[in-house]
């Protein structure tokens, strides 16, 4: 069945969004991105090292994969832009993932810095699609901004702690009409599930699968984490229950004999 | 002095995006790169006659594996 998620009008087959970071190698990035079936894999843009082996840009084009660049590691609404207009030069793409850091320790976003420069890139013209925490009114400012997506956080990015507050990932998907996309803390392909039965439109995944023991082993059963999910959540699930709810009917029960005697 | 991604470099001023680039090796066609001068970006048509001026600041950037 057809099921694309669709952001800024593009349509992607797969709801699994791929981070380049923590490989160990280039080749093993390469294996795990086909793994996945992502179509969409995030980088960042950072000075350039001359004597560096293999091009990144031409092993994810070589993936037939779209680039996200990110801003990782702006603290500040200016360098943040300034970033996002240099990933649009490198690499003639107007989407950016939007990350404004406000804290090293937990690596959790500045908000109003982060607002400050998704409003001045929805204005230049850029398809943004913000890293936030998992606060519904701020998610719906983001939205209100203009941005294509939202992308809040389940637990610190890298933390591995899945989804600390399931209820405002769910009120975060009520509060905006734009896609939801499930970004840092996925520890397993339990945590993508969940994130999908929670009705995110999509799941970002990068340390859980680069810093995995057996990373395209870990890419496969992300892909099949956000697909189980996916149909889990379109599909309804029942309502959860106190008492039992027997599936066996009740009617037509055999009628055994004086049921005193033991079985020996 | 010029300063090439943080390291004083002996780029003479007067020198252009595209020479620097040159300098460093890299191809003019170069994918995945982008420029800025002290803090605003050289788009790729500019590069061969944007001319660095004598305490420049260019940083030359490409793609890293990033989250």
């Amino acid at each position: 069945m057809e099921d694309p998620l669709i952001i800024a009008g593009r349509r992607l087959r797969s709801r699994l969004i791929l981070g380049t970071g923590g490989f160990p190698s280039l080749e093993l990035m390469a294996a795990a991105i086909a793994a996945s079936g992502s179509e969409l894999v995030t980088v960042a843009l950072r000075r350039i090292d001359p004597n560096a082996r293999g091009s990144l840009v031409d092993v994810l084009a070589a993936a037939g994969v779209e680039l996200l660049p990110n801003t990782a590691g702006c603290h500040t609404a200016r360098d943040a832009v300034l970033t996002a207009r240099l990933a649009r030069e490198a690499f003639a793409t107007d989407w950016i993932k939007l990350e404004v850091i406000g804290d090293e320790d937990t690596l959790l976003p500045d908000a109003p810095e982060l607002l400050r420069a998704a409003e001045e890139l929805v204005d230049e013209g850029f398809v943004v699609l913000p890293y936030t925490t998992d606060d519904p009114v701020l998610a719906r400012r983001l939205a209100d901004i203009g941005c294509a997506a939202v992308m809040p956080l389940g637990s610190p990015i890298g933390s591995g702690m899945g989804i600390r507050n399931p209820y405002n990932i769910a009120l975060v998907r009520e509060a905006v009409d734009v896609p939801v996309v499930l970004d840092a803390g996925i520890g397993t392909a339990s945590d993508a599930a969940l994130a999908m039965e929670l009705g995110c439109d999509a799941v970002m995944a990068a340390s859980a699968i680069a810093r995995a023991q057996d990373p395209v082993r870990m890419a496969e059963a992300m892909r099949d984490a956000v697909r189980a999910g996916r149909l889990a959540y379109t599909a309804g699930r029942i309502p959860r229950r106190t008492f039992a709810s027997a599936s066996s009917p009740v009617e037509g029960l055999a009628e055994f004999a004086q049921s005193s005697e033991q079985l020996t | 002095m010029i300063i090439v991604n943080g390291q004083s470099s002996d780029v003479p001023a007067g020198e252009t995006v595209a020479g620097v680039l040159a300098r460093m090796g890299l191809a003019e066609g170069a994918r995945g790169v982008a420029v800025a001068v002290d803090g605003e970006v050289v788009p790729r048509a500019d590069w061969g006659s944007h001319a660095l001026g004598e305490h420049a600041r260019i940083e030359v950037l490409t793609a890293m594996q990033g989250g």
